[in-house]
């Protein structure tokens, strides 16, 4: 079976960054999806599916990613992640306490 | 030069066990234990939080929680323990510390977290909060965020070979009983252990105060090549032992030990000491589970007193806070705790306990030449005070029949400012002197030696100080009164002639600093020293002090070189 591709730009749109509570959120939704979903930083790479490896990508806000999925569903993954940057990964709802 | 053993802040040592092939399917299950325990841990901790605060409040143990269960973590860990043989302790250790320079480079806020999550899964690893340093039973250096002064003491200097800390001066207490133990160290380097693991070679040079983290061969080398030398020049000097400090025109000079334990009488006698001219008593209370009682001081003191068979003992009477001692009602927060409640200020205060150390000491004075000093007086009446105390003491023995020496040589220590400006009436109420720079320079450039921001302020050749001295060892000629010195000053070879021209005759000294003040002793005169003191006091600067005097020192001693 040929592997779907799928990419989308990305800008990290909340106040205080990608720090371990929107990290935390984008982590889980990628594990929703089958793909296998990398988070592109000039040269740099971070599995999506792994808290760790995104947080040793830092994230000021305004920077920008690319989003990269391979796999059946990869363009339902990266929709929905770029859903959740678009959204400033709902920070102020959420008055995250961290 | 050695292994290092890191003391982190929390108090962790990571052991680097390189663990046999046979232990690692063993160790690898110990590995998914403690993740898993810590997991479930995790798991707790957020449902509690979700139930009691909401779920924002849980959402930072899940992170951890993630970040624990990553697959890349765990297979990281578990590479390291299969392929290098690593205990799971040290493989926590290297992974983390990997992720964590990763996490500094991109000034993420969240290294805490990963550091949180180390230090959960080492505690569940090791099980015990610290490792006991009494307990190295090989050799290592020791590296630590801080030493409390009953860590520093409970060192093994048979294995601990050198220790350094992040905090602390020159002057502190834990570089003291450094010396006291002859342990080579480094104190207050700032942060530093985020650059070292236990296991690496890690070189100390305690007399430059440096610290070389994972020294390539070249400078291995070096500093094994200067070890060298200092052992051979230390050979040396041994043969001076049995000669007198004599200056080449005649003039004898006693060096004396400072002391802290019984048993650094033996450093004293090894290297001919004249007797002890600071015998700290403050050990007897450092970690001791209940307040010394009489007979714990006699027994301290009458071993030295013994042991130096005549010789001059000088025992200084406890010169403390209230917070080093455990029995002692807590005392009120201090906000400067060296301009509070502590030293004789203390032992007024707490009379009981100043008399059991009198009582001992007079007891002891039955043994031998022994003389008893006051720390930190400020005040006449302090003094007044305290002489009163020991005169009741002495009436108490006297009723009971027991032996000490009536007229005990009473002194002080000169190492408050006041007291230099009123040294005209306080040499007419003390038998003799001991300056004590350490104090002194502290308190009369009002630096904390232990902080490290101002601490470039504090400065044995500050001309203030020298001005200080100067006017009490005048003071003390007039009287004619016995005056020694016995700050971290006189232990310098640099300041010896200084402090020779300046009239002093008397330095107690650690006693691994013996052979080389008597070598510089036995090399100038009198005269050529005078001249010396003249020029330095006329030196605005401890800048222009120090160069003078080293400059001096190259002159007169060449074989010093630094």
């Amino acid at each position: 079976m040929s592997e779907a591709k799928a990419t989308r730009r990305v800008t990290v749109a909340n106040h205080t960054g990608l720090h371990i509570r929107p990290i935390t959120l984008v982590a889980k939704l990628a594990n929703q999806y089958r793909a296998r979903i990398e988070v592109v930083k000039d040269r740099q790479r971070a599995n999506a599916k792994s808290v760790l490896e995104m947080l040793s990508l830092g994230g000021q806000p305004g920077e920008e990613f690319l989003l990269e999925a391979e796999g059946e569903d990869a363009e339902a993954a990266v929709e929905a992640l770029a859903r959740l940057f678009a959204a400033g990964f709902h920070e102020d709802e959420a008055q995250t306490a961290f | 030069m050695g292994e290092a053993l890191v003391m982190d802040v929390e108090g962790f040592s990571i052991p680097r066990r390189v663990i046999p092939p046979e232990a690692v399917p063993g160790e690898l299950e110990r590995l998914e234990r403690a993740v898993a325990e810590v997991s479930e841990e995790l798991a707790r901790n957020r449902d509690a939080m979700n139930r009691d605060l909401g779920p924002k409040y849980g959402a930072i143990f899940e992170a951890h929680l993630m970040i624990l269960q990553d697959s890349g973590l765990r297979n990281d860990l578990r590479e390291l323990v299969r392929q290098k043989c690593y205990s799971p302790e040290y493989a926590v250790d290297r992974v983390i510390r990997r992720y964590a320079e990763l996490l500094h480079k991109v000034r993420s806020r969240n290294l805490a977290d990963l550091l949180d999550i180390e230090k959960r899964l080492l505690r569940t690893l090791l099980g015990r909060p610290r490792e006991d340093l009494s307990q190295i039973g090989r050799p290592v250096l020791v590296l630590a965020h801080n030493l409390t002064p009953s860590d520093a003491a409970s060192l093994n200097p048979d294995f601990v070979k050198g220790f350094v800390t992040e905090v602390g001066g020159p002057g502190s207490h834990v570089a003291i009983i450094a010396a006291a133990l002859e342990i080579p160290a480094v104190v207050g380097t700032g942060p530093c252990l985020g650059d070292v693991a236990s296991g690496d070679t890690v070189v100390i040079d305690g007399y430059r105060g440096i610290v070389v983290l994972r020294p390539d061969a070249e400078t291995r080398a070096r500093f094994e090549q200067e070890a060298a030398q200092r052992r051979s020049r230390a050979a040396q000097l041994a043969s001076l032992r049995d000669l007198p400090a004599v200056t080449p025109d005649g003039t004898r000079i006693q060096l004396l030990g400072n002391i802290e334990f019984p048993d650094e009488v033996q450093h004293c006698l090894d290297r001919g000491a004249d007797g002890i001219g600071l015998y700290r008593t403050e050990f007897l209370y450092l970690g001791a589970q209940r307040e010394p009682d009489e007979e714990d001081h006699f027994r301290a003191y009458s071993k030295v007193v013994r042991s130096m068979a005549g010789k001059p003992v000088t025992i200084r009477t406890f010169d403390l806070g209230a917070d080093k001692v455990p029995h002692l009602p807590d005392p009120e927060e201090e906000r400067n705790p060296c301009l509070g409640l502590r030293s004789i200020r203390l032992s007024l205060r707490h009379v009981p306990m100043f008399r059991r150390q009198l009582r001992a000491i007079l007891r002891a004075s039955a043994l031998g030449d022994v003389r008893v000093m006051f720390p930190l007086v400020s005040t006449l009446p302090e003094l007044r005070h305290a002489k009163m105390i020991l005169g009741d003491v002495m009436e108490d023995l006297a009723e009971e029949g027991i032996d000490f020496n009536r007229r005990l040589p009473v002194g002080i220590m000169v190492e408050v400012p006041s007291v230099v400006v009123m040294i005209d009436r306080f040499v007419e109420e003390v038998d003799f002197l001991s300056i004590g720079t350490n104090d002194l320079i502290q308190y009369t450039l009002a630096v904390d030696r232990n902080n490290k921001d101002v601490v470039s302020l504090y400065n044995d050749s500050d001309p203030a100080v020298l001005k200080l001295i100067e006017q009490t060892v005048r003071a003390a000629q007039r009287r004619p009164l016995p005056i020694s010195l016995c700050g971290r000053m006189s232990a310098s070879p640099t300041y010896t002639m200084l402090l020779l021209g300046l009239g002093l005759r008397q330095f107690s000294v650690p006693p691994s600093a013996i052979p080389e003040i008597k070598r510089v002793c036995r090399s100038v005169t009198i005269a050529q020293c005078e001249a010396v003191a003249r020029r330095a006091l006329t030196l605005e600067t401890a800048r222009d002090v120090t160069r003078f005097l080293r400059g001096e020192l190259k002159k007169y001693v060449p074989e010093f070189m630094d």
